[in-house]
């Protein structure tokens, strides 16, 4: 299993200065959250973690070998990303998405096997869309994408997830079992970090949060250190009511002005 | 199993169409002044046949169909790439101004009197040459986007647009009906079809192993790169390698309309969008496409000849409108 470090990475947002330079390891079983609001950089983040988008200054580590030292198939291999928004290109089945999550480990003149079809089919059943893989994805709702989405990565057999915003469009029995399937991962050993924008979900799910700030500041910890309620109402600049349930903290908002 | 299903899967549309595209041909080098029968084309085929026969096809019909075949093959492929670049259904070879680049050489070189030779390669370096410019404006100080290149292609292309008109109106005008057919796409002055046929054949395997590849590009060049695609030296080659296709179909016959746009949309409205079929596919149907269209423009009204452009626009549109029409 892999591990995901950022060492003294500074995101590169324009206009922006740098920040507290973030320095943290995703070590396998975790379930990262990144907290923060519009803007605050959240997607920057994650994508500069894939090796998607250069960092400022900094880096990324993947196993204690640079992005420069591997070839983008290798990163591939184990990190697998969820994407906010998706460009659906040409129209194409349900089963033919989740099957280009097994790109990464053809080789270019390979066709899909027998035990490709059996992981995409097992994905597409892991998040409940197996009664839709012959439909035309343009025809599926905004939340069976979102799970589609979910398929794809889980096809690509991650010991990374890079998730952004995976509860996006969602229903509340869908948004357990995406947080579920995550959970499920982590408990194989895989490591995850999750843009959120649910402190509930946050707070139930993730063993550690890191709260990103417009300014670039940040800070992370294990999930219950860091889930204080002032430090999010500043976060969000909306004042919070706590409360709990079942012995679990939830977090809702309330009327009135923060205290900077 | 699945692997052996796949390839079945994928082999017999291929096999179909490679199967109509040798009818088309032979239909093609059957048809003229001198009709020939199936018989007596076998027996040219053969190596006997009458000596008359013989000059007719080997020597007249069959180098222009192939030539036909190749352009029409290099501009279904060269447009099937173009629109999994640019990720837009209305991408077609020209988009990038190579047909005005390689219109505005040509008929330079026409109204100054030049050989058809030199006119040719003077369209080939205009459609490459038009090619870069356009690359080197998109590209400009800011990045490297889609959208910023589809319209830097559009703009070129109406200037090319208006720079042609304005040879068309200052020309001397007994020059007027050969520029007028070479703007339309004419291969009565196709020379040997060879260069055109080795380009296709070439370029359509080195693009095979590159076809999942492409698929995965089309869903965007994040994901792709989030699946392990190098996408920067893929989008470099794949906008290489169309321009060169492009630029081979323009010199071998002028500028041909339609094909490049149209061929790939039909071709995923039949078969669906796996780049590893549909770029092989349109390199069939393209060709077949233009033979087809040759031939009809060369009898319909003979002895006079019609640009092949105008029949290839005539066929394509209705078949066009009657499957995106049907399609869900």
């Amino acid at each position: 299993m892999s591990t995901l470090s950022a060492r003294q990475l500074v995101i590169d947002i324009p206009e922006r200065g740098d920040g507290t330079p973030l320095d943290f390891s995703i070590q396998p079983g975790q379930i990262w959250g990144v907290l923060g609001p519009n803007g605050a950089g959240k997607t920057t983040l994650l994508h500069t973690l894939a090796g998607l988008k250069s960092p400022r200054s900094g880096f990324v580590e993947l196993n204690d070998l640079g992005f420069a030292q591997l070839r983008r198939k290798q990163i591939a291999r184990e990190i697998a990303v969820v994407f906010q928004e998706r460009q659906d290109g040409f129209p194409a089945t349900v089963l033919e998405t989740v099957l280009i999550g097994r790109h990464p480990y053809m080789a270019p003149w390979d066709v899909e096997t027998a035990e490709d079809l059996a992981l995409a089919r097992d994905a597409l059943k892991r998040t409940a869309l197996s009664a839709l893989e012959d439909r035309l994805v343009s025809t599926l709702s905004g939340g069976e994408r979102q799970r589609l989405a979910l398929a794809t990565a889980l096809c690509q057999q991650p010991t990374i997830w890079l998730a952004d915003e995976p509860g996006n469009h969602l229903d509340l029995r869908h948004q357990v079992q995406a947080m579920n399937l995550f959970a499920s991962e982590a408990e194989s050993g895989r490591a995850v970090l999750l843009c959120l924008h649910d402190l509930n979900l946050a707070a139930r799910w993730c063993t550690h949060i890191l709260l990103l700030y417009p300014d670039g500041r940040a800070c992370w910890g294990e999930s219950n250190k860091m889930l204080e309620r002032s430090a999010l109402e500043t976060l969000y600049q909306q004042p919070l009511a706590e409360t709990t349930v079942d012995g679990r903290r939830y977090f809702v908002p309330a009327t009135g002005a923060v205290n900077d | 199993m699945a692997a052996v299903e796949a390839l079945r899967r994928r082999s017999v549309p291929l096999l179909l169409l490679a199967a109509a595209s040798v009818i088309c041909i032979a239909v093609s080098v059957s048809t003229g002044s001198v009709a020939i029968s199936v018989g007596e084309l076998w027996a040219v085929i053969s190596g006997g046949g009458e000596p008359l026969h013989r000059t007719l096809i080997l020597e007249l019909r069959l180098p222009r169909s192939l030539a036909a075949f190749a352009t029409g093959g290099l501009l279904a492929v060269a447009g099937a790439l173009m629109q999994v670049l640019l990720r837009n259904p209305l991408a077609d070879p020209y988009v990038l101004g190579l047909s005005g680049g390689a219109a505005v050489a040509a008929l330079l070189c026409m109204l100054a009197g030049m050989p058809p030779a030199i006119v040719s390669i003077a369209a080939f370096a205009g459609a490459l040459g038009s090619a870069v410019l356009v690359f080197g404006l998109a590209h400009g100080r800011g990045s490297w986007t889609t959208t910023r290149l589809l319209l830097t292609g559009v703009v070129v292309s109406s200037g090319w647009g208006a720079v042609i008109t304005f040879m068309l109106a200052v020309g001397p005008t007994e020059q007027l009906p050969g520029m007028l057919y070479w703007l339309m796409g004419d291969l009565a002055y196709a020379r040997s079809p060879w260069p055109a046929l080795i380009i296709l054949a070439l370029t359509s395997l080195i693009l095979l192993p590159l076809g999942r590849s492409l698929n995965v590009l089309a869903r965007g060049p994040m994901q792709a790169a989030a699946l392990g695609v190098a996408v920067r030296p893929l989008e470099w080659s794949i906008y290489g390698s169309a321009s060169l296709l492009t630029a081979s179909a323009v010199t071998t016959a002028g500028s041909i309309g339609f094909v490049g746009l149209v061929v790939p949309h039909m071709l995923r409205l039949v078969l669906g969008n796996d780049q590893r079929l549909i770029l092989p596919a349109a390199a069939l149907t393209g060709g077949a496409l233009l033979v087809l269209a040759d031939t009809l423009a060369r009898t319909i009204i003979a002895p006079e000849q019609l640009p092949a452009g105008v029949i290839t626009a005539l066929l394509g549109v209705p078949t066009f409108l009657y499957l995106l029409y049907r399609s869900r």
